[in-house]
C-alpha cells in the first residue's frame, strides 16, 4: 500500500533529517512512527503526502510514485489529522468536516449527509454538533471532529500527526480505545506519529522505531518489547517492558475458563467442602442463569450452621470484562485487593477467573518466546 | 455603553455647531456658507475619502499579504518602512509635494486638482491598511495553514478560504483607522485644488473668522466619528461567528 524506498531528506543547510528509510506498510494496517523528537518521524510522514519535498529515494502509494501525482490531488486522497488546534475556527464543525468533499466538488446534500455520517462514527450527535464552532467544543470533542474531517471523502490512507497529543491523559486513553474501535470498522491504512511508547504499543499493528533519521526496528509491538534489536530499542521500550506488555494482552487470553463456582441456593457446608477439596479460599457466586452476583470466601463459611450461600455472599464485587486489556484488569486486582478476579461476558455472565499466577505465567512465557499478539 | 453615550453626545454637538454657525448668517463682513454649500462640500469630501481609501485597500491588502509569503518576507521591512514613511511625513507636506509634481501618471493628471489630492490622501492612508493586513496574515496559526495544505488546498484556496476570513477583522480595523485619518487629512485637499469641507475651514482661517472655521470643522468631525461607527459595525458583522466565541477548556 505504502512503500518507502531509501527515502532521504537533506535540508538546504546540510542536516540529514531522514536517512535512507525503507519499509512497507500493508493495506489496512496501523503503522506507528515512534521515536524521540528529532528522529525524523514527522518528516517521514510529511513526505508521504508531500508536505515536505523528498530529496532522495521514492515513496510509492499503491505502486505509484507519489511525486508523479499532483500534490493537491495526492493530499485530497490521503486523510490528514493533526492535533485539535488544526480545526478551522471560522467554520462550523460541519464545514470543517466537509473541507475535502468541497475541494472534490461533492454536492451540498451529499456533503452534509457524509458529515452527519462521520459525526455518528466518532460518536457525536450530528443534530447537536454539526452547526457548532470548534471553540464551543471541548478538547476531546475537537479531536473527534479532527478525525472525522480526515475521513471526509473516505480516503484509503490516513496520516495522523500526534493526533491525541494535546488531550489530557484520561481523555486520551478513551479516544485511543475509541479510535481503535473505529479502525476495526473502517480498516484504513494509517500512519500514526507519536513519541509515546504506551500509545504506540496500544495503537500499532506495527511500529517503526526511528532514531536520528534512521529506521532502527520495524516490527510488531510484541517483538519490539520482547525481541529488541539493539540497546537503543531496549532502552527506549524501558526496563519495565514486561509491564508494558500487559497492554498487548486481553483478559480472555490469560483467564482460566473452567472454574468452580458456588450457586446462590447451595448450602454453605457443601461449598466449603468444595473449596477445601480444591484448596482455594474464594469462590465466585452465580445465580441460576449463570450471572455473576458476588463472591464468598472461606472465612465467611465457618459457622457450621445450615445456612445457604445467599446469607453469606459479598455482593457486587470488582469484576472485569472478557475483552478488557490485561493491565486494566491487573490494576483492578491490585486496587481491590482481590487475588482472584471474576471475568464476565455480556449480560454479566461469569466466563472465568483471572489470577496473579496466570498473569505471571503468561508474561514469563511472552518474554521467553517473543510474545504473540 | 458609556463609550456609545460619548459618541452620540459628540455627534449631537457637531450637528449643533453646524446648525448654529450656519444660522448666524452674516459673520462680520463675511457671509456664512449655506446648507447647500455644506452639502456640496461634504459630498466632495466623501468622494475624495472614498477613492483614496478604496485605492489604499486595493493596493494595501494584497501588498500586506504578499510580504507574508515565504519568497517575499525579505522585502517586508521595505514595504512596512515605506508605508511608515508615507505617514510620518506631515500630511501638509505630502499634499504640497504632490501638487508640485509636473507629470501625468496612469489616469492621474497631477497638478492643482482633485486627483492630486486623492493620491496624496491614498499615500497617507496606506499604512494602517498595509500594517494590519501584514500583521493579521502573519499571525495566523501555522497549524491551520498546514492542515489546509495537508488536506489538499491550493495556495490560492488557502488564502481565500482560510487566511482572508481569519484576517478579515484586523484588516477591517486597518480600513477603519485609515478612513478616519483620511477624513481629517482631506481638510487639506483644498490647498491643492481638491475642494471638500476644507474649503469652508480654510476660508475661515484666511478670514480669521472662528465661526467659519467651526462651520467647516464641525461637519468634518461629524463625518469622521460617524464613519468610524459605521465601519466598526461592519467589522463586527463580518467577523466570522466562530471567532467571536471564547475557547472552551477541555
Amino acid at each position: 500500500m505504502i512503500k518507502l524506498e531509501k527515502v532521504t531528506k537533506v535540508y538546504a543547510d546540510g542536516t540529514k533529517a531522514v536517512d535512507e528509510m525503507s519499509f512497507e506498510v500493508d493495506q489496512g494496517e496501523l503503522c506507528v512512527f515512534l521515536g524521540p523528537s528529532g528522529c525524523g518521524k514527522t518528516t517521514t510522514m510529511k513526505m508521504i503526502n508531500r508536505l515536505i519535498p523528498i530529496t532522495g529515494g521514492n515513496i510509492y502509494i499503491d505502486g505509484v510514485d507519489n511525486t508523479k501525482i499532483n500534490a493537491s490531488e495526492l493530499r485530497r486522497n490521503i486523510g490528514y489529522a493533526i492535533q485539535e488546534i488544526g480545526l478551522f475556527t471560522h467554520m462550523t464543525v460541519g464545514q470543517n468536516i466537509e473541507t475535502v468533499p468541497v475541494l472534490k466538488g461533492w454536492s451540498k446534500s451529499r456533503r452534509r449527509e457524509r458529515a452527519e455520517e462521520l459525526l455518528e462514527l466518532v460518536r457525536m450527535k450530528p443534530s447537536e454538533f454539526i452547526d457548532k464552532y470548534p471553540n464551543e467544543l471541548s478538547g476531546g470533542q475537537r479531536q473527534r471532529v479532527g478525525v472525522a474531517r480526515a475521513l471526509g471523502t473516505d480516503p484509503p490512507i490516513l496520516l495522523m500527526d500526534e493526533p491525541f497529543g494535546a488531550i489530557d491523559p484520561i481523555n486520551r486513553v478513551e479516544l485511543q480505545s475509541e479510535f481503535l474501535k473505529i479502525q476495526q470498522k473502517i480498516k484504513k491504512t494509517i500512519i500514526f506519529v507519536t513519541h509515546d511508547i504506551y500509545e504506540a504499543i496500544k495503537m500499532g499493528d506495527r511500529i517503526a522505531l526511528m532514531k536520528d533519521g534512521k529506521l532502527v526496528q520495524y516490527d510488531t509491538p510484541a517483538n519490539l518489547l520482547y525481541r529488541p534489536k539493539d540497546e537503543f530499542v531496549e532502552g527506549f521500550v524501558g526496563a519495565d517492558r514486561a509491564l508494558k506488555g500487559l497492554q498487548l494482552l486481553r483478559v480472555k487470553e490469560v483467564m482460566t475458563g473452567t472454574y468452580a463456582t458456588a450457586k446462590m441456593g447451595e448450602k454453605t457446608e457443601v461449598v466449603r467442602e468444595r473449596m477445601e477439596k480444591e484448596g482455594i479460599d474464594w469462590l465466585p457466586v452465580v445465580d441460576n442463569s449463570g450471572r455473576f452476583t458476588g463472591g464468598v470466601s472461606i472465612s465467611d463459611l465457618t459457622g457450621g450452621r445450615a445456612k445457604t450461600v445467599k446469607d453469606v455472599i459479598t455482593p457486587s464485587e470488582a469484576k472485569s470484562d472478557i475483552n478488557a486489556v490485561l493491565n486494566e484488569a491487573l490494576s483492578l486486582m491490585l486496587s481491590s485487593g482481590l487475588k482472584t478476579l471474576p471475568i464476565v461476558v455480556e449480560d454479566n455472565r461469569l466466563a472465568g477467573i483471572l489470577t496473579f499466577d496466570a498473569i505471571q505465567e503468561t508474561l514469563h512465557e511472552a518474554v521467553k518466546t517473543g510474545g504473540t499478539k | 455603553m458609556r463609550r456609545w453615550i460619548v459618541l452620540v453626545v459628540m455627534l449631537i454637538v457637531m450637528v449643533g455647531l453646524t446648525i448654529w454657525t450656519t444660522s448666524v448668517g452674516d459673520i462680520g463682513i463675511f457671509h456664512a456658507f449655506t446648507y447647500a454649500d455644506i452639502f456640496t462640500h461634504t459630498k466632495d469630501h466623501l468622494i475624495m475619502v472614498f477613492w483614496a481609501v478604496l485605492i489604499a485597500v486595493i493596493v494595501g491588502v494584497p501588498l500586506g499579504t504578499l510580504v507574508t509569503r515565504p519568497g517575499f518576507s525579505r522585502i517586508s521591512p521595505l514595504v512596512l518602512g515605506g508605508a511608515n514613511i508615507g505617514q510620518s511625513i506631515p500630511s501638509l507636506a505630502i499634499i504640497a509635494i504632490m501638487a508640485t509634481l509636473p507629470f501625468s501618471l496612469f489616469f492621474f493628471d497631477f497638478g492643482f486638482n482633485r486627483e492630486t489630492a486623492i493620491v496624496a490622501l491614498f499615500i497617507y492612508g496606506l499604512l494602517p491598511i498595509v500594517r494590519n493586513s501584514y500583521a493579521s496574515m502573519n499571525n495566523i496559526n501555522p497549524a491551520l495553514i498546514e492542515s489546509a495544505r495537508g488536506m489538499g488546498m491550493t495556495r490560492w484556496q488557502i488564502i481565500r478560504k482560510i487566511e482572508l476570513p481569519l484576517a478579515m477583522p484586523v484588516i477591517m480595523t486597518g480600513i477603519r483607522v485609515s478612513t478616519v485619518i483620511t477624513v481629517g487629512t482631506a481638510e487639506l485637499a483644498v490647498l491643492v485644488g481638491g475642494k471638500g469641507l476644507g474649503t469652508i475651514t480654510f476660508t475661515g482661517v484666511f478670514a480669521r473668522e472662528v465661526l467659519l472655521i467651526i462651520q467647516g470643522a464641525a461637519p468634518t468631525a461629524f463625518l469622521a466619528v460617524s464613519l468610524g461607527i459605521i465601519l466598526e459595525s461592519i467589522e463586527k458583522w463580518i467577523t466570522p461567528r466562530g471567532m467571536k466565541i471564547k475557547v472552551k477548556n477541555s
